[in-house]
């Protein structure tokens, strides 16, 4: 019924039956084991020392670098998505050039004829994109939708024109969907290696320009930088990317080689410049890696190894990146719950045996300590919270348990705490006197300041309150309601 | 009649072609308001590029092609697409659509692969799930209530059903999320769970979908009516109705067009699918040119009728201070009046051309000059502008030598009431600040 199907079914199923009868004939449906190539093997795909693999590697790999730099920029420009649009776009393009190729009397096959249609169609539709964000009520989310399937879907009825005009060569065409990186050639990896380089230049002469463009466009107006003209060159040689990875890895998967690696390298840095270079290796071992792996391993779709690859270090870089990474984060949150919960503990204690008593010397202080009961109604904590977080600072050395159970402060904690106490109190006083927030509610607000609070900013506190009563620690401003007990 | 013979019809076949396709467009472009209204259009793209492995994993699992089974399996990696995406961008902080791009191309290339791994055994066709065989679908018949209807018919068609039964027991809660999710929550309707059932059955819907039309027009079904009726109209109940029309006219015309188009440049039919997408394509574009509020071409149009009264209004002020200067009935001509205002030759022979009509204009000699209607428009303007400067400079204290380009602004857009308010706060002023006499009404 459908012929381009069929056709399609019996190219994919080729390789595997050429270089794997015997695999082919007596496998399950469930069986997808892998069959693992000889050290040889693999030391001859990664030694490249076969003319074809070096070729494809090589290839990839150009591809991977490009598509990592110009990446960066739409990643950090919001517009990851444009290239899924703009590889989309690209189809009708591929068609239009088929039929006019085969019109004039050729083959409709030829590489720069296709890849020019590509440009030109996706470059409509990227301006397409364009306008309709800016000059109607649709959101750019529909926009790149509407564009990407109406593309696509003229882009597939012209490919059923073809498929009808009867000359079946309508085949190769297919290959720019799904890509064929098994079949590249040597002139194809040289018109992208080309395009890399290409890329590469442009990218380093006009960092800043790009750069600017990114973070700042509203700026990088005002300072007269011609905006609209670096926009377009930017899409432009994203548009030159994506073209030239459609035939490598299809139309689908090369837009995870556009967006995959900047979004793993921003995990490691904070710095444009390495986040580029980061990208640009990602990509290229990416491409590298998968193309390898497809290579040695049969029935294993290039494109798709590559994306995967991709996938797999952006994992990676998820979970590990030094600057962004989830474990990193992760280890952040907690160090400062426990900070939170040592100044909560500390301040607690202090508050409970300092009771009415504010002009108490810190000889005297050091004298008292407070039931775990009267500490424990202070916070929403459970009790065995309690006693982890108390034991945990009495091998700090900052609180004493003592032998009737009751909780004081030894001397480095009593230090610690009258520091933290004279900071929630400053606060406070701060609130009531400059922010003329009620005594009865500062207490909820310095609670969640307190923490946050540099030496700079307490500098600051002091002196704004220096005309008032700033001494070494002030008496709390309002009352301080204990839940249960007090301290003796 | 004569002209469906042209066409070579069969009722048995196109019509049931028509019907898939119809249905299908009707059950994407009811959720697709919600999707474009909650900016979630991509989402759509993204589902339906990544239900490839749950296809896959079905087919391996099962070892069947069952309808319900492929449904399930692409339901669940549906909505894993939806649910990943949110998760690596709240967990990493990694933008929305950054993060919607590599989950779905990296699920993509996973089903991808296993496919390739099974590809002796599974005739699993992605070609298939991207463009579909809307033409094979009247060769697959099934009995059902007595009749041979085609498989996919019966399950778009039950698609819909669902789809219709979810929008009308759900709506207030629907509409309430897309607009306001905080109001929402407010009220008490989990903006969560209203979108992961949205993202559930849009998942099921292109699989329902994937066999008749294929993956990109069931993007292009669920965006371009809803954007197309949502250039047409404000009201979400009318803008579901719209899209659900456009949807039809898509179906019915998208085949015909696949049959006759392709004929127009001497080759035979094309793709009806394909067909599909780009009559939504040509619809859009339609309303977006000519759509009576949003549309291109009104905007244009209530522009250029816009700086067309300025103009005229800056031709009477013009004429006024010139006589003003040089005593009543004082003439200029077209150039000056050009030179003047800077307009170009088309708008000054159409604005004065109107200004005639309204008989505010009369020739002197070889130029224009002032009646008395007009005189009394180009006072009450004049008024406007010094009472703007003298605004100006007394109350927002800018120079005087400033107050002029603000107030040659402010007139065109000053009520009579304005006025009032203007003068009063002027305390009757006579003169503005350049020293220029304040016109009476």
């Amino acid at each position: 019924v459908n012929r381009a199907a069929l056709i399609l079914i019996v190219v994919w199923a080729m390789p595997t039956l050429l270089a794997s009868p015997a695999l082919a004939q007596d496998r399950s449906i469930t069986d997808t084991s892998v069959s693992l190539p000889s050290a040889s093997e693999i030391l001859q795909v990664l030694m490249l020392r076969d003319y074809n693999t070096r070729v494809v590697v090589l290839g990839t790999a150009a591809l991977g670098v490009a598509a990592g730099m110009i990446g960066t920029f739409m990643l950090l420009r919001k517009r990851a998505l444009l290239g899924d649009a703009l590889s989309h776009a690209t189809l009708p393009g591929l068609g239009i050039a088929f039929i006019l190729m085969v019109q004039a009397g050729g083959s409709g096959k030829s590489l720069p004829g296709l890849l020019i249609g590509a440009t030109i169609s996706g470059l409509i539709g990227v301006g397409c994109i364009l306008l309709i964000r800016s000059y109607t009520r649709i959101k750019e989310d529909a926009a790149l939708g509407i564009v990407l399937s109406v593309f696509f879907g003229l882009g597939v009825a012209i490919l059923g024109v073809i498929q009808n005009m009867g000359s079946g060569s309508a085949a190769g065409l297919e290959s720019f969907i799904y890509g064929k990186t098994a079949s590249m050639l040597r002139s194809d990896a040289l018109i992208i290696a080309g395009t890399g380089l290409l890329v590469a230049i442009i990218c380093a002469v006009l960092f800043k320009e790009f750069s600017l463009l990114c973070f700042d466009q509203p700026y990088a107006r005002t300072q007269g930088w011609p905006v609209a003209a670096l926009d377009l060159i930017l899409m432009t040689f994203v548009t030159a990317v994506t073209v030239i990875g459609l035939q490598a890895v299809g139309l689908i998967l090369v837009i995870a080689m556009l967006i995959i690696p900047p979004a793993a390298a921003r995990f490691w840095t904070e710095r444009l410049s390495i986040m580029f270079f980061l990208s640009a290796a990602i990509g290229g071992v990416s491409g590298m890696l998968g193309a390898a792996l497809s290579a040695l391993v049969p029935r294993l779709p290039a494109g798709a190894i590559i994306v995967v690859t991709a996938a797999i270090i952006f994992l990676i870089s998820m979970l590990f990146g030094p600057a962004r990474g989830v474990i990193v984060n992760l280890r952040r949150r907690v160090d400062l719950n426990r900070r939170v919960a040592r100044q909560h503990l500390l301040r607690g204690i202090y508050e409970l045996i300092e009771g009415d008593d504010a002009a108490a010397t810190e000889e005297s202080l050091a004298q008292r300590s407070t039931p775990i009961e009267a500490l424990l109604a202070e916070r929403s904590w459970s009790l065995g919270q309690l006693r982890r977080l108390l034991e945990r600072h009495e091998q700090e050395g900052l609180v004493a348990i003592r032998d009737d159970g009751r909780i004081c402060l030894r001397p480095a904690g009593l230090e610690e705490a009258r520091r933290l106490v004279r900071n929630h109190r400053l606060w406070e006083i701060y609130l009531i006197t400059h922010a003329d927030i009620a005594p009865s509610h500062v207490d909820r607000d310095a609670d969640t300041l307190e923490h946050v609070l540099g030496r700079e900013m307490v500098a600051k506190l002091e002196t704004i309150l220096a005309g008032q009563r700033a001494p070494a620690l002030p008496s709390s401003p309002h009352v301080i309601v204990h839940a249960r007990g007090g301290a003796t | 009649v004569i002209f469906l013979a042209a066409l070579n019809w069969n009722w048995s076949l196109d019509g049931w072609i028509i019907a898939a396709g119809v249905l299908c467009a009707l059950s994407c472009a009811l959720l697709g308001n919600f999707m474009v209204l909650r900016r979630m259009s991509m989402m759509g793209d993204a589902i339906s590029h990544a239900v490839l492995p749950g296809l896959a994993a079905a087919f391996l699992i099962t070892g069947s092609r069952g309808s319900l089974t492929m449904l399930i399996g692409a339901a669940v990696v549906g909505v894993l697409t939806a649910a990943l995406t949110q998760f690596i961008s709240s967990l990493a902080k990694v933008e929305e659509s950054a993060s919607m791009g590599i989950v779905f191309t990296s699920l993509f290339a996973v089903g991808l692969i296993m496919i390739r791994r099974a590809a002796d055994h599974v005739d699993l066709d992605p070609g298939c799930v991207l463009y579909g065989l809307m033409e094979g679908v009247p060769l697959d018949r099934i009995d059902f209530l007595g009749m041979r209807i085609p498989r996919v018919v019966l399950i778009l068609a039950v698609m819909l059903i669902i789809n219709l039964l979810f929008v009308a027991l759900f709506y207030k809660e629907l509409k309430i999320t897309s607009f306001d999710p905080g109001l929402a929550t407010t009220l008490g309707i989990n903006a969560n769970v209203m979108h992961y059932l949205l993202m559930t059955l849009v998942a099921a819907t292109t699989v329902a979908s994937f066999e008749a039309v294929g993956s990109i027009l069931v993007v292009a079904m669920l965006i371009v009516p809803a954007a197309a009726a949502h250039l047409l109209t404000d009201r979400l109940s009318l803008m579901i109705v719209v899209s659900m029309i456009i949807a039809v006219i898509c179906g019915i015309v998208g085949h015909i067009a696949a049959i006759v188009v392709p004929q127009w440049f001497g080759f035979r039919g094309t793709t009806t699918a394909g067909m599909m997408a780009t009559v939504a394509g040509v619809l859009f574009l339609v309303t977006l040119l000519a759509a009576p509020r949003h549309g291109v071409i009104s905007r244009l149009f209530h522009r250029a009728l816009l700086s067309l009264r300025i103009l005229r209004e800056d031709i009477l002020g013009t004429l006024y201070r010139h006589e003003e200067k040089n005593g009543p009935a004082a003439a200029l001509s077209s150039a000056d009046l050009r030179h003047a205002t800077g307009a170009g030759d088309l708008s000054l022979v159409l604005a004065i051309l109107g200004l005639r009509g309204r008989h505010q204009l009369q020739r002197i000699a070889a130029g224009y000059g002032l009646n008395e209607t007009g005189r009394e428009a180009a006072r009450a303007l004049l008024r406007s502008h010094r009472l703007w400067e003298t605004y100006l400079v007394d109350q927002l204290q800018i120079r005087a030598d400033h107050s002029h380009r603000t107030a040659e602004y402010l007139e065109h857009i000053t009520t009579p009431q304005t006025r009032d308010r203007l003068s009063a706060a002027a305390a009757d002023a006579t003169t503005d600040p350049q020293g220029k006499p304040i016109p009476r009404e």
